[in-house]
């Protein structure tokens, strides 16, 4: 079962966050749900999946895009026709 | 000390050359626009797009395949591969992880040993490229990022190594080959900026396994090579221990460094992606016919144009460079290709290199008129030179040629020819022999110096006299005429 | 576009939409100047499309959903968007970050989940028809717990192109209506193949509900009828059922013991696909800004945190931990053979009869506030869910009351077969009106 350490690190990987006051409780219900989940163990069957279709493509052909500031229109911070976003380190 | 063994390893990177992406209709040629110009729903990642595979690419990636003798799997499909990123829009990449398109291939280059080598290639697949990321800002007022994604969604096929190369120099020669073949496949340009990239995998044997990841330059895979594996040996020399991480290179310094521990911690969380089909394409393969491929384009040229194995393989190792000898030599393959062969393996790459020049820019046909003039004695070697430099230089600023002709007036390039049977009204206006008997007057020290058997007393002469007749005259002939005119007067 | 518009200020005491738009422009054809009310989770272009999130607040698509387009060249006018789960995660609309729904029957009761914002709409006489989205039940629970009718199409037969992904591979956007006629028209707008949808096929819509249900046969599983359903509710079914035997259908006992396991395939596929599907939102393309002076994983953590309610964070940590290192064979590829298992059983019971009855929803509507436990939540989901791993199509027609509350009789068809089950539903509907 999923410690509160590993939750913590979980919520980290989804770059969730998880607010200290929540996690016991977080940690509770995901516990729960994840138990729920072991009845799969029991799950027999072949791996292959069956698909309804194959080789689903489209011709190489040219398409318009969008104008620049339709892209820019819902970004909340732009320079230049560039998209502003936090540094990487 | 046994010389311990290098192992490398590579995984390059190569845009594919469709006209639009791997999954939209935004057209593919964004260099020269302004930033989030070749943006659409679906390479922008908005909420609520989806993916629809460009048939092409696969085409594309399966003449790759077929050209590197790989095994196209009966079903391949694409997955996501999950992380945070600015330049990657939808926080995941679809890229292709447990069945990939093909596998299992190699391509021959020429070994450090000599004689062909076989690099083996584990796989090949099919993903699409994230957007690019500006730095920007300082320390003091904040530093913070810039994005264009206008290269979201370029298709990319990412060709991966098996650990088969033992030097910087085999890497170098692999990846000169993988070029080339797909320039002939006519699916990747290597002249566009940022085409290819490539992860280097070194380790020297019985140590532990380092990965150098971006770099994007030809010439930065053998430094980043050289430098990692030195740094390596260092290492061990001193008694320390590799430790297995990923590295960055960086170009400007041409070291590797290693990057933030966060990188190594990725999960990506690969799962199938739901959005898209899977592919049987297998039976495709019969159907491909694979164009001329480098090596047997090498054969061909020493066969057909009797090229040295040397200069087939310089030639042949660019497609646009076996298109430009072909071209000038069509209008007088007996005459020109002697002269062609050296003329464009040898002197025309190096000038342009000299100017970072593509041959795109020169003309074949007014190459070929240059080598003609030369071919019949018009212009010496050393005109023909200056000249070409001239007009690359011109085009190099994006001026108008020259005509050769009118080069050769103005800068009186035309080669004098003497004869001493030619009648004395010849004789008389003869530049050439004024020019000797001038430089014999002028310098008598020299040729005091030739008598008496010293050395470089001749050569000093000689260069006296090219000066004199400006490279116009033919050097063999001035040195009998010259030759003969010191022993004349001794007698 | 022809210039019409018609005026749109309805009394929304039930807090059924997020945007309203209150001169909505129309043009001719099939749906020329009716009203259409689409849920907040399908782009439309220049209307704000937030998911019931805060997350999106504010976001404004550039392009519409292949279906909006669809809807508009119909004529049709699109009146607002309504409330939901945020992001469809939850089966009450009370995960809605902008207040839950209220459902007309009872307003201290929950419309359903989560298409709750688009049943209460019709069901409080608003709108007709209404867009809903179905991954688990969002259609079919509200259309039960309001007494309307909605309709899960055959994966595929609807473009998703356009429709905010959660998750991806069990989804479909349906029409929903005060009748089974409203729900077939609109239906027939919005069924057929888009190009930009790698996963829709071509099998458009052009069909009139007929009634006859003469020598139908329908199976009933013994699972839609157990333990964990209310027996006021399986009593109006099987009233229901009876009344299709009176109308020349015969019924056949059955059943799917995949049934077991199908509750955990569904979460765990939908949490999967939704972890990678809600990993974008991020606050800089689009949504409240990210703060660019941080570093970018702490600006991203940053946003997320204010932006996700809890259950969708609760299922973007659920779906990250099944994907990762060493659970995937655990969770996510067990949970594929699980549906392909429920496919066989499906597939195996309609070899033997034509369709699958019994109720949509084990209980009737819930208090608001009822249900606050999680797992217990999911539980309810346990006779929709499966319908969406097989991919077939279900719909649900009101069918009587229990303790003043609507309930719904779902009937399940094979795959392709929408035109059956609507004629099915036609077929009861017309009896009792």
């Amino acid at each position: 079962m999923a410690t509160e350490q590993e939750v913590r690190h979980i919520a980290e990987l989804a770059d969730v966050g998880i607010n200290t006051e929540e996690l016991a409780t977080f940690t509770h219900q995901f516990n729960a749900i994840l138990d729920y989940f072991d009845i799969l163990d029991r799950v027999s069957g072949d791996t292959a999946v069956t698909r309804d279709r194959y080789n689903v493509m489209r011709e190489d052909e040219i398409e318009p895009s969008l104008p620049q500031e339709e892209v820019l229109r819902n970004a909340a911070a732009q320079e230049d026709g560039f998209i502003k976003a936090p540094r990487v380190m | 000390m046994a010389e311990e063994q290098v192992i490398v390893g590579l995984e390059v990177h190569c845009q594919l050359d469709t006209k639009s992406k791997l999954f939209c209709g935004c057209s593919t040629d964004y260099r020269n626009d302004a930033p989030n110009t070749h943006v659409c729903p679906v390479c922008l990642g908005l909420p609520g797009a989806m993916p629809v595979l460009n048939k092409r690419s696969i085409e594309y990636a399966m003449r790759v395949a077929k050209a590197l003798n790989c095994s196209v799997l009966p079903e391949s499909e694409f997955s996501r591969k999950n992380y945070f990123y600015p330049d990657l829009d939808k926080a995941y990449q679809i890229t292709q992880y447990d069945k990939p398109l093909a596998e299992g291939g190699y391509l021959e280059i020429e070994g450090d040993e000599g004689g062909e080598k076989r690099i083996r290639i584990t796989r090949i697949h099919v993903e699409e490229d994230p957007g690019r990321l500006v730095h920007m800002g300082t320390a003091e007022r904040g530093k913070y990022s810039l994005v264009d994604y206008n290269r979201s969604g370029i298709p990319l096929i990412e060709i991966v190594s098996e650990p088969d190369m033992r030097s910087p120099k085999e890497a170098r020669k692999f990846l000169n080959k993988l070029r080339a073949t797909l320039e002939y496949l006519s699916v990747f340009d290597s002249e566009k900026e940022g085409s290819l990239r490539v992860d280097a995998n070194i380790s020297i044997k019985g140590s532990e396994r380092v990965e150098v990841k971006n770099i994007s330059s030809y010439k930065g895979v053998e430094k980043a090579l050289l430098f990692e594996i030195t740094r390596q040996k260092s290492l061990l020399r001193r008694g320390q221990k590799v430790d297995r991480e990923t590295r960055h290179y960086l170009e400007a310094r041409g070291v590797t460094q290693s990057s933030r521990s966060k990188e190594q911690e990725h999960d990506y969380r690969y799962f199938p992606e739901p959005d898209l089909r899977p592919l049987h394409v297998q039976s495709w393969v019969d159907g491909i016919v694979l164009p001329e491929l480098p090596d047997a384009r090498r054969e061909r040229f020493i066969a057909q144009y009797a090229c040295s194995l040397n200069h087939a393989r310089t030639l042949t190792g660019e497609l646009r460079l076996a298109n430009f000898f072909e071209k000038v030599v069509a209008a007088d393959p007996k005459g020109l290709i002697p002269l062609a062969d050296t003329w464009i393996a040898d002197t025309l790459i190096g000038e342009l290199n000299y100017r970072n020049m593509s041959v795109d820019a020169v003309d074949a046909a007014g190459f070929s008129e240059l080598l003609t003039l030369l071919k019949q004695c018009i212009i010496t070697d050393k005109s023909g030179i200056e000249m070409l430099r001239i007009n690359l230089d011109h085009l190099m600023k994006g001026e108008p040629i020259e005509k050769w002709d009118d080069l050769i007036e103005k800068h009186g390039f035309k080669k004098i020819i003497h004869t001493i049977t030619l009648s004395s009204e010849y004789a008389i206006k003869n530049p050439v022999h004024d020019a000797i008997i001038e430089v014999i007057n002028e310098h008598p020290t020299a040729v005091e110096d030739f008598r008496k058997g010293k050395k470089g007393a001749f050569n000093f002469l000689i260069g006296q006299l090219m000066k004199k007749t400006r490279g116009c005259a033919d050097p063999a002939e001035l040195n009998r005429l010259l030759t003969e005119e010191l022993t004349k007067k001794e007698a | 576009m022809a210039g019409h518009e018609i005026t749109f200020e309805p009394d929304d005491r039930y807090n059924a939409f997020l945007t309203t738009c209150r001169k909505a422009p129309h043009g001719q054809g099939k749906l020329a100047g009716i009203a259409v009310a689409v849920k907040d989770n399908i782009s439309t272009k220049g209307i704000e499309t937030t998911c019931a999130s805060k997350i999106l607040k504010g976001y404004i698509p550039p392009y519409d959903a292949h279906v909006v387009e669809l809807l508009r060249q119909s004529g049709a006018a699109i009146v607002g968007k309504t409330n939901m789960d945020e992001f469809g995660m939850g089966t009450t609309t009370e995960n809605s970050a902008f207040g839950p729904t209220l459902n007309p029957y009872d307003t201290g009761r929950v419309p359903g989940g989560s298409s709750g914002g688009s049943a209460a709409a019709i069901a409080g006489g608003m709108v007709r028809m209404a867009l809903g989205t179905d991954t688990g039940g969002s259609i079919r629970c509200p259309a039960a717990f309001c007494g309307i009718v909605g309709l899960k199409p055959t994966y595929g037969r609807v473009s998703r192109f356009g429709l905010i992904a959660y998750a991806n591979s069990l989804e479909q956007i349906g029409p929903m209506g005060k009748t089974v006629t409203d729900v077939s028209t609109l239906m027939g707008v919005i069924a057929g193949h888009d190009r930009r949808d790698s996963t829709s096929h071509t099998k458009p819509y052009t069909h009139t509900p007929r009634a006859g249900i003469k020598g139908l046969k329908i199976g009933i599983p013994q699972e839609y009828f157990g333990a964990g359903v209310d027996p006021q509710v399986a009593a109006v079914v099987n009233k229901a059922i009876g009344r299709l035997g009176e109308l020349g259908a015969t019924t056949v006992p059955c059943s799917i013991p995949s049934m077991e396991y199908a509750l955990a395939a569904y979460y765990v596929t939908c949490t999967c696909e939704a972890s990678s599907n809600l990993a974008r939102f991020d606050g800089v393309r689009y949504g409240p800004a990210a703060d660019t002076k941080k570093s970018w994983h702490e600006a991203f953590r940053d946003v997320r945190r204010a932006g996700f309610g809890t259950e969708v964070r609760r299922r973007i940590m659920l779906g990250t931990y099944a994907l990762s290192s060493g659970y995937y064979g655990k969770y996510y590829a067990k949970a594929q053979i699980a549906r392909e298992n429920v496919k066989k059983d499906f597939a195996r019971i309609f070899s033997e009869v034509d369709v699958i009855a019994g109720p949509t929803m084990p209980t009737i509507a819930f208090q608001l506030g009822e249900k606050s436990d999680p797992l217990s939540m999911y539980l309810s989901d346990i006779l929709t869910v499966p319908v969406n791993l097989a991919g077939i199509p279900a719909i649900s027609v009101p069918c009587g009351k229990a303790a003043g509350m609507p309930v719904g009789l779902q009937i399940m068809g094979r795959p392709w077969e929408d035109e059956r089950v609507i004629d099915v539903a036609y077929t009861y509907e017309q009896a009792v009106t």
